[in-house]
C-alpha cells in the first residue's frame, strides 16, 4: 500500500493582543503553537508604561497619591495605602485610631471592589455575561461611597500621610427625578441613602451576602464553569513561591498568606476574619478563595463600620509638618495662608533614608520601595505591583495548555495593566 | 507589640550574622526593618544561604529595585537664610555636574520575604563599574527574579550575568537610552507621530520643553528650626 507522504507541519507563531478584549487592556502575547496547544508564550508589556515612578521623583511628595489611584485602577485606595504607609514610616508617624480604621474600612470596600470586576470580567471572557451585570450594579453602590467620601468615583487620592483627607460625609448623594427615573423608582433608590454614608455602608453590607449567593448559585456548581477552571492554570505551592505570587494567586495554592494577618497594619489585628485557601491550586480553586474573601471583607466592613458609628476623633495628625491649616483659618490669618501655600507648592521634607512598605491589595502584596535623600521629593519610588510577578509566570501556567484556556489563565490572574506597566 | 517586633529584628539580625559573618554589613533602617549591604562578588553565595539557611529560610524575592545615585543628596535650589522678616531669594545651587562615571552609582536592591518565618529583609547591592555595571543574576535563585531584572536593565542598565533572557521589557521596540537614569531627561528624548505621507507612526526629536516644576528640591527647611520657634525669633 502506497504511503502518501505527510505534509510537512510547522508550529503556528501567533500574535494575541494588544487590542484584543480579554487581553484586560494592552497585553500583547506572541504564541507558539502546535495546533491548539500552546508550545510558548512571551507575553510583551510596557505598552501603558508611563514612568509613573520616575515622575514622582519630580514631585513633592503628596503631590503624587494621586498617581498611585491610576497604578491598579481597580483597587485605588489600596495603592495609595502603600505610599502613604510608605511615607508614615520614614517620617516616624501614625495616623490617629479613627483614620486607621477608616482605612481599613476602605481598604476592604476597595478589595470588594476590585473582586467584583474581577468576578464580572473572568466570567464574560468564559462566556458567562449575567453575572458581569449583577456585579456592575453592586459594584455602582461602592462606587457612590468612594464619590461621597472623596469626590471621585475611581481615582480618590483620600489617603494623605498622617491620616485621610477629610472625615466621612454626614449625608449620601441622592438619585434625581429624571427622564429616565420615575418619583417612584427615585424613592426607591433614595431609601438606602437618607441616612448618613455609615448607615448606607451598613445596609450593603447586610444585602451583599445573598448578592454573592446569586453569583455563586451563576457558576459554582456551573457545568460550563468548571469544565473551563477545574485543572487549568495548576500551580504547586512550591512554584508559587519561587515565582513570586501573592494574594489570591498564593492562596489558591494552598499557602497560607495574608498580610492582613500575619504582619498586620492599621487596626487589622482587631478584627475577626479568616483566610480562605485553596487545595489544588488552578483557576477554579482562586475563584472560589476570591468569593470567599468578598465575604471575609464583608464581615470587616461590618466591623469597621459598627466602631465608627460608635467613636468620633480626628481622622488626622495633629502635625503642622505634614497637616495644611483647616479653611477657616486660611482665609483669616497671613501666616496660614503661607504655610497653605508653601505646604502645597513645597510640600515637606522627608527625613534621609528607604522603607519598604507593603499591603495586601485586592491582588497580592502591593508594596511601596521608597528611599529619601532628605528633600521633598522622593529620591526613588519603586512600585512592587503583583500583576508584574503573576504575569511574568503567564508562560509557565499556559505551556500545554489550549488557546482558550489562555483566556482563562490571564483572568484568574487578575491582570490589570496600569500597574504592570506602571 | 512594637517591643516585641524589635526583639524579632533583633534576633533575626543575629541569625544573619551568625551566617553570613563578614560577607554582609548591616545597613540603617527605619523601626521594624532589617537591611544588610553586600558586596556584587558575594551575591549569590549570599542570596543562596539567606534562601536555604534554617532560621532565614528567604523563599520569595518579592521585588528587586534598580536605584541610581548620580544625584543623591545633591541641591537644586538653596535658600541660604532664613531671618524672622522671611527668606533669603532661593538661588540656583552652581556646582559641578556629578561624574556618572563614578563607583557606586548604580545599585540593586532586594526585598526578601520569609513565608515560612514571617520576616522580611532588604540587601543592597552595588555595581562596582559605572560605566558598565554588571551583578550576577539572582534567577537560580529566585525564580521570580526574571523579570524584575528585565525590568532593572531596562530601566537603568544594569546587566545581569546569566539571566537567561535579558531583553528590554517596559520601554518601547528599539528605544535608546535607559530612561529611570537620573541624567535621562524626564520629557525623554523623542516623541511619536503618525507621518500621512509615509502611511506610519515615525519618531521625531520631542518638541515640547522641559517643563520645572517651582519650587526645586528643598532640603533646608527653615520653618521647623527651633530657634525660629513662635516667641523665639531672632532679633
Amino acid at each position: 500500500m502506497a504511503t502518501t507522504p505527510l505534509s510537512e507541519i510547522r508550529n503556528y507563531t501567533m500574535n494575541f493582543g494588544p487590542q484584543h478584549p480579554a487581553a484586560h487592556g494592552v497585553l500583547r502575547l506572541v504564541l507558539e503553537m502546535d495546533g491548539e496547544v500552546i508550545q510558548k508564550a512571551d507575553p510583551h508589556i510596557g505598552l501603558l508604561h508611563r514612568g509613573t515612578e520616575k515622575l514622582a521623583e519630580s514631585k513633592p511628595f503628596n503631590q503624587s497619591i494621586g498617581y498611585m489611584d491610576r497604578l491598579d485602577y481597580v483597587s485605588m485606595m489600596c495603592n495609595e495605602h502603600a505610599y502613604v504607609l510608605a511615607i508614615e514610616r520614614l517620617l516616624g508617624i501614625e495616623p490617629p485610631e479613627r483614620a486607621q480604621y477608616i482605612r481599613t474600612l476602605f481598604d476592604e470596600i476597595t478589595r470588594v471592589l476590585n473582586h467584583l470586576m474581577w468576578l464580572g470580567a473572568h466570567g464574560l471572557d468564559i462566556g458567562a455575561m449575567t453575572v458581569f451585570l449583577l456585579c456592575f450594579k453592586a459594584r455602582e453602590e461602592l462606587m457612590d461611597v468612594y464619590e461621597a467620601v472623596s469626590g471621585t468615583r475611581m481615582h480618590a487620592t483620600y489617603y494623605r500621610p498622617g491620616g485621610v483627607y477629610r472625615d466621612l460625609p454626614e449625608s449620601m448623594p441622592k438619585y434625581q427625578v429624571s427622564k429616565w427615573r420615575s418619583a417612584k423608582q427615585v424613592a426607591r433608590l433614595n431609601e438606602a441613602r437618607s441616612g448618613t454614608m455609615l448607615d448606607f455602608i451598613q445596609a450593603f453590607t447586610a444585602s451583599f451576602p445573598a448578592q454573592i449567593d446569586d453569583y455563586e448559585a451563576l457558576l459554582t456548581d456551573n457545568r460550563i464553569w468548571k469544565q473551563r477552571t477545574v485543572n487549568i492554570g495548576v500551580v504547586s505551592p512550591e512554584r508559587a513561591l519561587q515565582l513570586g505570587f501573592s494574594g489570591p494567586m498564593l492562596r489558591g495554592s494552598g499557602v497560607e498568606w495574608d498580610l492582613r494577618k500575619k504582619q498586620p497594619y492599621e487596626v487589622y489585628d482587631r478584627m475577626d476574619f479568616d483566610i480562605p485557601v485553596g487545595v489544588n491550586g488552578d483557576c477554579y480553586d482562586r475563584y472560589l478563595c476570591r468569593v470567599a474573601e468578598m465575604r471575609q471583607s464583608n464581615r470587616i466592613i461590618r466591623q469597621c463600620v459598627d466602631w465608627l458609628s460608635r467613636n468620633e476623633g480626628p481622622v488626622m495628625i495633629d502635625d503642622r509638618k505634614v497637616r495644611p491649616p483647616s479653611r477657616m483659618h486660611m482665609k483669616e490669618d497671613m501666616e496660614s495662608l503661607i504655610h497653605h501655600f508653601k505646604f502645597f507648592t513645597e510640600g515637606y521634607e522627608v527625613p534621609e533614608g528607604e522603607t519598604y512598605a507593603a499591603v495586601e491589595a485586592p491582588k497580592g502584596e502591593f508594596g511601596i520601595y521608597l528611599v529619601s535623600d532628605g528633600a521633598n521629593k522622593p529620591y526613588r519610588l519603586k512600585c512592587r505591583a503583583p500583576g508584574f510577578a503573576h504575569l511574568a509566570a503567564l508562560e509557565e501556567m499556559c505551556r500545554g495548555h489550549m488557546l482558550a484556556d489562555v483566556v482563562a489563565i490571564i483572568g484568574t490572574q487578575d491582570i490589570v495593566f496600569g500597574e504592570v506597566d506602571r | 507589640m512594637a517591643e516585641r517586633l524589635s526583639e524579632l529584628i533583633e534576633a533575626l539580625a543575629l541569625k544573619v550574622d551568625a551566617a553570613l559573618h563578614d560577607s554582609v554589613r548591616r545597613v540603617a533602617a527605619p523601626a521594624h526593618e532589617l537591611a544588610y549591604e553586600t558586596d556584587a562578588a558575594e551575591l549569590l553565595s549570599v542570596c543562596r544561604t539567606l534562601r536555604d539557611r534554617d532560621g532565614l529560610g528567604f523563599e520569595m524575592l518579592m521585588d528587586l529595585a534598580g536605584v541610581d545615585y548620580l544625584h543623591y543628596g545633591r541641591d537644586d535650589w538653596e535658600t541660604s537664610e532664613a531671618t524672622h522678616l522671611g527668606f533669603s531669594r532661593a538661588r540656583l545651587a552652581a556646582r559641578a555636574p556629578p561624574d556618572p562615571a563614578a563607583p557606586g552609582r548604580f545599585a540593586v536592591v532586594y526585598n526578601l520575604l520569609s513565608v515560612s518565618a514571617n520576616q522580611r529583609l532588604r540587601l543592597k547591592v552595588r555595581c562596582p563599574d559605572s560605566t558598565e555595571p554588571v551583578l550576577d543574576s539572582v534567577v537560580e535563585v529566585w525564580a521570580s527574579a526574571n523579570w524584575f531584572e528585565r525590568e532593572a536593565f531596562d530601566l537603568f542598565g544594569i546587566l545581569f550575568r546569566g539571566h537567561p533572557d535579558l531583553r528590554r521589557i517596559l520601554t518601547d521596540y528599539g528605544f535608546i537610552g535607559h530612561a529611570f537614569r537620573k541624567d535621562f531627561p524626564l520629557i525623554g528624548n523623542v516623541e511619536v507621530q503618525y507621518d500621512p505621507d509615509k502611511q506610519r507612526v515615525v519618531y521625531r526629536p520631542v518638541s515640547i520643553v522641559p517643563r520645572v516644576l517651582v519650587p526645586r528640591v528643598i532640603r533646608h527647611d527653615h520653618r521647623y528650626e527651633p530657634a525660629l520657634r513662635d516667641g523665639q525669633v531672632p532679633r
